[in-house]
């Protein structure tokens, strides 16, 4: 089993910045079958289509994920109204996740908003050799700096009006730092300006996508993303649920 | 335990349940929760002549009781699917629609002479898909191009020959008689509603297309309708589909006038759908004494106005 549908009790919920909600669900199983990267598919009650959100960190010892979420829309913001012992129906762990090679090696996270909560899960994988760089748009909105420090990395904060930590972009931020590889989640803007820095150093670099998704599984081909092919380098559409939701920046046609 | 078999155009079905093209891929991701011979068969992504990458991003739009898409059939090509997952789904245990589109009716003869040669169970002409600049639809929404089309893949397609035909039209019962009159073996109904949603804040339509296919819970009393006023003028059997989520629905379909049914969206929400909607419908027909599920078929009594 890769995958599987699962209706989980929610053990707790904290709205932990403005309209972003912390929940985390007893999901037994599936989530010792979670890997960084992936992301859970939540039936919402009265909707046609379930709501993919990352997976921001897992317990395979307890059998809980943990999930970070934004209210975007009618579909998050009923999920944001369940409470603990409410129930979740999710179909997780989904997708293709951060591909972990060696944990030894230094490494850059970047996150920006709401594409911070996927790298958790990933930082614990490399504890001290992780720094970890978090956009926000203000102070308000800032999350989970708190959870990287404890997972020992080395963490900078940037807001866009300066509330917060650094002034301006999480990008500003790189030079100087060493590192081998980079990953990272947020705002396609973010996602070009890293994929020139991965350019200028010849470092790789790992990238979450997103896009509006019907099935989860790559069935439908509803979400689909502009890619290279590998071998002729033609220009095709792979899927974000099935292909991604991280993929190597080299195949991302921006 | 009801007899759920059910036979459409000489094919057999052990039970009325397929996965509707477009949803299910070519099967393989939902042979990750069960085995796909719960079904009673799959219409395949709909197949073209060569290779399509289909529509740019964004493809999905929700709205109430739906959604929208237009992937615009990305798919491998005929020839492909006849190579690589054809092979494979005929040992699933379940029958093997091939749905397939073309720009011209030239395309759709050819694919129906490849289809042909295969093991493939039987073919779903797709003559009503609302997502691509040619072809497609423009053949389903007259009378005279639905006959003609269907006469011409007839002359080409030894298999069992399925019309699916577009519910973007004036009089379904009209659409629904030019394909048996031009041979179909079978129709399929109903496929998307054209819709449109707009972005109030940027003004612009959510999906890249512009506009998109409806389906979803939604759509179930537009297909009773037209499953109904299609199943007075034909007497090929109907594949109804629209908008089920539940066995009720399910029932409502079959009661309209089909012989079987296709679902498709409810597997976004409920990948499990087929195994649950096939209990539910084995309960009803046992409750109510009734010894197979081919008696159904058309079995609502219409008040007489």
């Amino acid at each position: 089993m890769k995958f599987d549908v699962k209706t989980c009790r929610i053990i707790s919920k904290q709205n932990i910045a403005a309209d972003t909600y912390d929940f985390t669900l007893f999901a037994d199983k599936l989530a010792q079958l979670a890997q960084p990267g992936q992301f859970v598919h939540i039936q919402v009650p009265g909707k046609t289509l379930r709501r993919p959100i990352s997976i921001c960190d897992a317990d395979k010892e307890n059998g809980t994920l943990r999930i970070v979420f934004q209210i975007r829309g009618e579909g998050t913001e009923i999920l944001s109204r369940l409470k603990p012992d409410d129930t979740m129906n999710i179909l997780a762990p989904l997708g293709h996740g951060y591909e972990i090679k060696d944990t030894a090696k230094k490494v850059l996270l970047a996150g920006g908003g709401i594409g911070v909560p996927p790298l958790l899960y990933l930082a614990k994988q490399y504890g001290a050799n992780a720094t970890v760089l978090l956009g926000f748009r203000s102070k308000d909105f800032v999350i989970l700096e708190q959870d990287f420090l404890q997972a020992g990395c080395r963490v900078i904060v940037a807001t866009d009006d300066g509330t917060y930590g650094h002034h301006g972009m999480v990008t500003d931020c790189i030079d100087g730092l060493a590192f081998e590889e980079m990953f990272a989640c947020g705002p396609e803007p973010m996602l070009k300006a890293l994929a020139q820095v991965a350019n200028r150093r010849g470092t790789p670099l790992q990238v979450s996508l997103e896009e509006r998704m019907a099935c989860g599984v790559g069935a439908c081909l509803g979400c689909a993303c502009k890619t290279k092919r590998e071998e002729t380098q033609d220009e095709t559409y792979s899927h974000v649920c099935k292909d991604g939701p991280v993929f190597d920046y080299r195949k991302i046609v921006f | 335990m009801a007899d759920l078999r059910v036979t459409v155009a000489g094919v057999d079905f052990s039970n009325p349940l397929i996965a509707a093209s477009g949803t299910f891929g070519f099967g393989r991701e939902y042979n990750e929760f069960y085995s796909l011979s719960v079904l009673g068969g799959i219409s395949s992504k709909g197949i073209t002549l060569k290779e399509r990458l289909g529509n740019p991003p964004p493809r999905i739009a929700e709205a109430p009781g739906c959604m929208l898409n237009a992937i615009g059939l990305q798919n491998p090509g005929v020839d492909y699917f006849i190579q690589h997952d054809l092979p494979w789904l005929k040992q699933q245990g379940t029958v093997v629609i091939a749905n397939i589109a073309g720009n011209t009716p030239e395309e759709y003869c050819a694919m129906a002479e490849k289809l042909s040669h295969t093991d493939v169970d039987m073919l779903e002409m797709n003559i009503s898909c609302p997502n691509v600049k040619e072809g497609g639809v423009q053949f389903g929404t007259s009378c005279m191009g639905v006959e003609q089309i269907t006469a011409a893949v007839r002359r080409h397609c030894t298999k069992p020959l399925m019309v699916k035909l577009s519910p973007n039209v004036t009089d379904i019962g009209d659409i629904a008689a030019a394909a048996e009159a031009g041979g179909a073996d079978a129709i399929s109904m109903i496929n998307t509603l054209t819709g449109m949603r707009i972005d109030i804040q940027t003004r612009r339509p959510i999906i890249r297309n512009n506009t998109g296919g409806v389906s979803g819970p939604s759509l179930l009393p537009i297909a009773v309708r037209m499953i109904w006023q299609a199943y007075q003028r034909v007497k090929i059997p109907i594949v109804g589909m629209g908008g089920i989520s539940s066995w009720k629905d399910a029932v409502e379909l079959m009661l309209a006038g089909s012989t079987a049914l296709q679902i498709g969206t409810v597997f976004f929400s409920n990948p499990y759908a087929p195994i649950e909607i096939t209990e539910g419908l084995n309960r009803y027909l046992d409750e109510n004494g009734i010894a197979s599920v081919t008696e159904l078929t058309g079995q609502m009594i219409p008040w007489e106005n």
